[in-house]
């Protein structure tokens, strides 16, 4: 479908393997309800040229050749004005002619190339992040050309204190050096002083607090002695200072928002359209139109759009969302099903019951809001050790000024000038965000997004660290891993009529015997939900399943080994006129890296834990495997959150890896939080790192790199402590000037800011890494 | 040296203008995606769709 329409480019450029489109999506009756005036109220616009604008989240876009793709892919529909989409947050605009096109038909051509689009209403955050964003490179730009031409200035003036230089000129410097000065003080430094007061009127003093006494302390001096004409000028220190704090809050910001891109990812579990069956007949209308007591249809492979009871047939349901247990669970008839759950096997009528706010899935969503509000602060800690310090550093100012105003008042403003200077926290504040901003930066660069900066220091200080089975040190997909076959059946023809049975079935566990070769022709096969699949092939009957459904007769199944019981068993069992033949092993294969990366994070002296919804034998497995012996299964998420906060009170800083929404409670509630990038969405929302690509391995470069930027924080905080204590008392005793102090401070700072580029550092080559290095560089690719 | 009284004043208009410049490019979203624009011009916007390409992709794959 892509190369037929001319877009081979997009193998060239595209980052990651995109996702196959669901033969399923590319029927349009099913996009047809977004042309429903009720549902397009919600998220569409009317322009005033009579068009109409629509904002679309769209699963799946991952790199910057998927926007190509869609952009290129949608412009060629006649009546679409525009369609932009941003790749970083998965969003796109489009405007359309709906004289000349109905939205069904785009969202239709978006399924075709594979990406599900979404409705996205016009929400807050997006708006808001964006808008904070732009307000911020604003800044930086203003910070960042102010600085250097204060910078200039400021060099002419240090040149005219050595070689003397005209008073006129002198004096005119200043003057110029405060009109570039003041917008950037004001203007760019202006978060830092609304910080400050926010701090100040909550009383905590936080880190704006010295920060904006810092540059308004220089400020306003600096603008008095300019206007006076005499005394030091120190608009060179306060532009730098301002720079470099804005851009370490920036890159810091720019990590928060990349990670959080897709806020609303509650809302794309959701479904936004179900089939609601009335006496008439089977419409298809929006989920804001549903009403408690109506019944949908649910199809196999749809979203259960609400909490309700099952009316009519029964099916496979996946409900991994609340149990994290990945096999479909069978419900019938009078049975409960959850919202966001998947309905896998066979349609199903449910009558609503909750909707929204009072579902299940809701609830989930409360739970983890407030679990992150009970998310431990360890800044607030190093807050609390500087504002102390500018306490501390205040009173000593003036027990200083009080001295030598009485004795010797002329010096006595340059005296606590040069000790306010001296002691500017600048190499103090900037220790942390500055080492922080490289570290975050470097993760990135390895497919380690940090949302938020407490995390490196969380991460460096772990001990104990505990993964999710499913989806995290497995892949989440069935695979076979074993087989056993009955004396003197053709291993080969088992196999070959297993995939062919599976190939008719869409259950999940149908992608284990996929593409293993030619298979027979079977006929008249039947699905049975919550049994197997049963077919005739060569004139004899085959049935494949569970033990009871592959044997009705009872035939004993002698291959299974004794321990499993049925309800544990991942074994299926093929049976040749309901005599057993063959038997296989389904499990969710490991990642192929778990093993090395566990290693890995065993010699960094890590305690590895696994917690896992899932059942006993195959975690037991997999940890055997993985050589964990501390290990945990069929524990719901309170379990889970209940062995965390446990470890917590042992004294243990803990790491959670996961992905899967019932893990998100789980993830807030650690200390620091890991979600993979393939996993679910909800889950990266709530974590404080998330790992791009399906690939463990970024988590060892985490922990390592986390702690080299811990330990060069420490370095740099023992810096500038030593730098303040040494050069208090000389700025005391008025020995320094205060352009001394100025140079001072600002080597002291620059000192600290190029110690904390060491935290970027690639520690040591790294041979796993190999794959992610040499395709790191899109451009690289693209021109080889 | 009293030029300077005339140069520096200028680099300052320079100076402003640059600002303005910038904000409007800011404003205008310029600065919103950075990554894609840079892919894009590496893209053919006008390959024709190769026509054996297309042959054997249908056969190949009936479902899309």
């Amino acid at each position: 479908m892509i190369a037929s329409a001319g877009f081979t480019d997009f193998y060239r450029f595209r980052e990651s393997p995109a996702q196959r489109p669901d033969p399923d999506d590319i029927d349009i009756s099913q996009w047809t309800v977004y042309d429903r005036p009720e549902l397009q109220r919600e998220f569409v616009q009317r322009t005033e040229d009579g068009l109409c604008e629509a904002g679309l989240l769209i699963e799946g876009v991952r790199c910057a050749a998927c926007s190509w793709l869609i952009e290129r892919g949608l412009e060629r529909i006649a009546g679409l004005e525009s369609v932009e989409v941003n790749p970083s947050s998965a969003r796109a605009r489009i405007r359309w002619d709906p004289g000349q096109v109905d939205l069904s038909r785009l969202f239709a051509r978006l399924a075709e190339l594979g990406y599900r689009p979404h409705p996205a209403s016009a929400d807050a955050a997006q708006s808001s992040a964006r808008r904070e964003q732009r307000e911020a490179l604003k800044r930086l730009a203003v910070a960042g050309l102010g600085m250097m031409q204060v910078m200039m200035f400021a060099v002419a003036l240090y040149a005219g204190a050595f070689q003397g230089m005209d008073p006129a000129i002198e004096n005119f410097l200043r003057l110029v050096s405060l009109l570039v000065a003041t917008p950037v003080a004001i203007y760019s430094g202006g978060p830092f002083f609304v910080g400050a007061w926010r701090d100040l009127r909550a009383r905590t003093a936080g880190m704006d607090v010295p920060v904006a006494i810092a540059i308004g302390g220089a400020y306003t001096a600096s603008v008095w002695n300019s206007l006076s004409g005499h005394g030091e000028v120190y608009f060179d220190s306060v532009t730098m200072f301002v720079f470099f704090l804005s851009l370490g809050r920036y890159l810091e910001m720019m990590a928060r928002h990349r990670a959080g891109a897709s806020a609303d990812a509650l809302a794309r579990l959701q479904p936004t359209t179900a089939l609601r069956v009335t006496g008439a007949g089977a419409e298809r209308v929006g989920i804001a139109e549903l009403q408690p007591g109506d019944t949908v249809r649910v199809r196999p492979g749809e979203v259960i759009p609400c909490d309700g009871q099952i009316t009519s047939g029964q099916s496979g349901i996946d409900e991994s969302l609340l149990t994290g247990e990945s096999r479909p669970v069978n419900r019938i008839r009078g049975d409960a099903v959850t919202g966001g759950s998947i309905n896998v096997t066979d349609p199903i009528e449910v009558e609503v019951q909750n909707l929204g706010a009072d579902s299940v899935l809701a609830g989930i969503s409360r739970l983890l809001h407030g679990a992150q509000t009970e998310r431990p602060r360890l800044a607030r800690l190093a807050d609390q050790v500087a504002s102390r310090f500018v306490g501390g550093v205040l009173v000593i100012a003036i027990l200083v000024g009080a001295y030598w105003w009485n004795t010797a008042p002329a010096d006595a403003f340059r005296v606590v000038l040069a000790v306010l200077v001296v002691t500017c926290p600048c190499a103090l504040s900037l220790a942390t965000p500055a080492t922080l901003t490289s570290a975050i930066g470097a993760l990135a660069a390895r497919g380690m997004l940090v949302s938020r900066g407490a995390a490196i220091e969380t991460l460096a200080r772990c001990n104990r660290v505990v993964f999710d089975k499913t989806g995290t040190l497995t892949t989440g997909r069935q695979t076979v891993v074993s087989s056993r076959f009955a004396a003197g059946v053709d291993r080969g023809h088992a196999i070959a009529i297993a995939t062919a049975l599976e190939t008719h079935s869409a259950h999940p566990i149908a992608s284990a015997f996929a593409a293993t070769g030619a298979a027979p022709d079977v006929a008249d096969v039947r699905a049975v939900a919550g049994g197997g699949i049963s077919g005739t092939a060569q004139g004899k009957r085959y049935r494949l399943g569970h033990a009871a459904f592959a044997c009705p007769d009872g035939a004993a199944v002698d291959m299974l080994p004794a321990e499993t019981d049925a309800g544990e068993s991942s074994w299926i069992v093929l049976s040749e006129q309901s005599l057993p033949i063959a038997a296989f092993e389904l499990t969710d294969g490991e990642r192929a890296d778990s093993a090395a990366v566990l290693a890995d994070l065993r010699a960094l002296g890590l305690e590895l834990e696994i917690a896992s919804g899932d059942s006993a034998a195959p975690v037991a497995r997999l940890a055997r495997h993985l050589g964990i012996d501390q290990f945990h299964y069929r524990l719901t998420p309170e379990q889970k959150l209940e062995l965390i906060r446990r470890r917590q009170r042992d004294g243990d800083t803990v790491a959670v890896v996961g992905d899967g929404v019932n893990d998100a409670p789980v993830l807030a509630g650690a200390d620091v939080s890991v979600a993979m990038g393939d996993g679910t969405r909800l889950a990266q929302t709530a974590a404080d790192v998330v790992l791009l690509g399906a690939s463990l391995e970024p988590l060892v470069h985490g922990f390592e790199v986390a702690r080299r930027a811990m330990r060069i924080i420490r370095q740099n905080l023992g810096w500038a402590l030593g730098y303040n204590a040494l050069a208090l008392p000389i700025a005391a005793s008025g020995i320094v000037q205060p352009w001394m102090a100025a140079i001072g401070m600002s080597a002291s700072s620059l000192l600290v800011v190029l110690n904390a580029m060491r935290a970027g550092r690639d520690p040591r080559p790294r041979l796993i890494g190999g794959e992610r290095g040499l395709s790191g560089s899109p451009a690289h690719r693209a021109l080889t | 040296m009293n030029i300077l009284f005339v140069l520096i004043p200028l680099s300052l208009v320079l100076l402003a203008l640059a600002i303005w410049a910038f904000f409007w490019a800011v404003g205008s979203g310029q600065f919103d995606d950075l990554d894609s624009p840079g892919w894009r011009i590496l893209m053919d916007d006008d390959s024709k769709p190769p026509p054996a390409a297309e042959q054997h992709k249908r056969e190949d794959r009936p479902d899309a």
